[in-house]
């Protein structure tokens, strides 16, 4: 493998109904200040069936160039269409980076791709930069430069881990969703755009989709909130959740939850954070019933305000905390609702 | 039907987490479970094989003491336990991992491999999709129903806001949710029998058609550059008062931080 060949910063643009994911334009953003660093550009590689029309939005956030792999077969994703596309176009094109997003699909296809081509890919990167491999310089031993430094957390969220891929190309991430910035979106702007199609013939890796069955949800995307009302296991049902829908309605929050809550069957999967649900960074987090898993910290410890209520003294949620109440939540939780409607009605 | 179930022997990260020199995990002194998503994969290839009738293989690799996830396995119902286990093999990424275990998995007839999601030391969900890559077969990941149809095999697959049902030929692979089901509990004549019961033990001269630049810390891509603690935001304030003093210290911090 000549590493020199490959070049630029390429990203997954994942798109599901012809509607662009928002982590395709995380990555656009991160991808921008790798590319920065590299002197290089960013490219998208956008997927999909009719998929054509979105080249413009991913421009208007920062895409230099955008590949487009148009087929019937990729209508819906199913993995090996969606990594034969993936595969072809870095045999093609050669990138010296390539991102995808740590979604449902980025963690499917991505493990794919990366045996297909024969490299490394590191999972669910929460910080990307260029630097030196080894960091610092061991007697005996190459020190490459301009690398890509791949930070994740590890072991449940208790360490940090720094990876790299010196020698196989392109170094590859999945990164966490609602990590990385978007930059802001430059209306009329255009990339320069390639069709490119390697071809598609379903073979034995192909598999058929019977059903698509899309659970109804009419609120807001959790990782989209400003005020975010969570609740845990100590809400006790999902008919209780009411006191936090209450609470949330009169600070215009949208509520959300721990992994216990959707294993229970209380609230659907997209409400979930936490390390195996949605990373979320909102002003205000209301820990509501919580123990505070440290799964469950992992996906919201960087919001700017953690106000916890839980009876128990010794939930570690509390250890994250800016403010903690301990008490009954079906008493502080109404009665909280009833005194914020009575300060903002008085503003 | 023949089912290869491959589980990790993975340290409780409940209990604290200590690491070599190099900067891999000091697997060696920490506690050990077998990862909750493995345990998934082996419930549900145990209901296929009660409600189909199979036979099940459980893979493990890692150190000599990863039998006891073998064992396990087999009070809970597994037919037969391999572990691999070698010297050479140690220091293994996910690419590394998977060429060992997919090596290890063509010694065998299976119609269907199943394995867990992630483990909870790595959190990766890698090894699963790696290994149907490197025997060609389809992959199915975040099961969270599986059904057999003639020589398919149906499967929920669960996304963010929907799932898929989708349906495979055999051979395929499926990684498999904690939440799939709940895993039965080992049987006391299931724990005495696994206690005799002969384990299989595969060391690199018997996996198949694997280089050896492909195997171990030397084959494996991705190197450790850097691992360290996470420092974690520090504990703020804390009451325990009545209903009425915490309602007013809520909302004292909300109008003092500027949220109302």
């Amino acid at each position: 493998m000549n590493l020199e060949e490959y070049k630029g910063v390429y990203v997954f643009a994942q798109q599901v109904d012809n509607v662009l994911n928002s982590i395709a334009f995380e990555l656009i953003g991160k991808g921008k200040d790798l590319a920065e660093a590299l002197g290089a550009e960013v490219t998208a590689v956008l997927v999909g069936s009719d998929v054509k029309n979105l080249a413009d939005e991913l421009a208007e956030y920062g895409a230099d160039k955008v590949i487009v792999v148009d087929d019937p077969e990729l209508k819906e994703y199913r993995t090996e269409p969606y990594a034969h596309a993936l595969a072809s176009v870095i045999k093609e094109f050669k990138p010296e980076i390539f991102l995808v997003g740590a979604t449902a699909i980025g963690r499917d296809l991505g493990p794919r791709v990366s045996a297909r081509i024969h490299t490394g890919l590191t999972a669910d990167c929460t910080q990307l930069e260029i630097g030196d491999f080894p960091i610092n310089p061991i007697p005996g031993k190459e020190q490459k430069h301009n690398q890509l430094l791949m930070t994740r957390p590890a072991f449940g969220g208790n360490t940090i881990a720094t990876i790299a891929c010196p020698d196989f190309r392109p170094q590859m991430a999945t990164v966490r969703p609602g990590v990385m910035q978007k930059r802001a979106k430059v209306a009329g702007a255009k990339a320069n755009v390639i069709e490119f199609n390697p071809g598609f013939t379903p073979d034995n890796k192909y598999v058929e989709i019977l059903k698509v069955v899309k659970a109804v949800s009419d609120t807001v995307d959790i990782m989209d909130a400003k005020i975010l009302v969570s609740g845990g296991r100590g809400v006790g049902s999902a008919e209780n959740f009411k006191i936090l829908d209450d609470l949330a309605a009169v600070l215009g929050a949208t509520v959300s939850c721990s992994r216990a809550v959707v294993d229970a069957g209380w609230k659907p999967k997209d409400l979930q954070v936490g390390q195996t649900g949605k990373t979320v960074r909102p002003n205000v987090y209301f820990a509501i019933g919580i123990s505070g898993a440290i799964q469950h910290l992992a996906g919201m410890e960087e919001s700017d305000i953690i106000i916890a209520i839980n009876k128990d003294e010794s939930a570690p949620i509390f250890d994250v905390a800016d403010y903690g109440i301990v008490g009954d939540l079906n008493k502080i939780v109404p009665a909280l609702t009833e005194k914020l409607k009575a300060e903002l009605a008085a503003k | 039907m023949k089912i290869v179930v491959c589980i990790k022997q993975v340290p409780d990260t409940k209990g604290g987490v200590k690491f070599n020199p190099d900067g891999t995990l000091d697997r060696a002194a920490m506690m050990t479970i077998m990862n909750p998503d493995d345990k998934a994969g082996l419930e549900a290839a145990l209901r296929l094989k009660d409600q189909y009738g199979a036979e099940v293989t459980v893979i493990t690799m890692g150190l000599p003491k990863a039998e006891d996830v073998l064992r396990e396995a087999m009070a809970m119902g597994a037919d037969k336990g391999i572990l691999v286990t070698d010297r050479v093999l140690g220091g293994a990424d996910t690419w590394a991992t998977s060429q060992t275990l997919a090596g290890a998995i063509r010694n065998l007839e299976y119609d269907l491999i199943i394995t867990g999601r992630q483990a909870i030391d790595g959190d990766t969900a890698q090894v699963g999709p790696q290994i149907s890559e490197h025997l060609g077969i389809p992959v199915i990941s975040y099961a969270q129903k599986i059904e057999i149809d003639g020589d398919s095999v149906i499967v929920e697959r669960q996304y963010d806001d929907r799932y898929h049902v989708l349906k495979a030929k055999m051979p395929c692979l499926i990684t498999a949710l904690a939440e799939l089901n709940a895993p039965r509990y080992m049987t006391p004549g299931g724990i005495f029998d696994a206690f005799d019961a002969e384990l299989t033990v595969w060391g690199r001269a018997n996996l198949v058609d694997v280089e050896d630049s492909n195997l171990g810390l030397k084959g494996s891509p991705t190197q450790i550059a850097k691992a360290s603690d996470k420092v974690r935001k520090g504990q703020g304030e804390k009451i325990n008062k009545d209903v009425t003093e915490s309602v007013d210290y809520i909302v004292g911090k909300l109008k003092d931080r500027h949220v109302i």
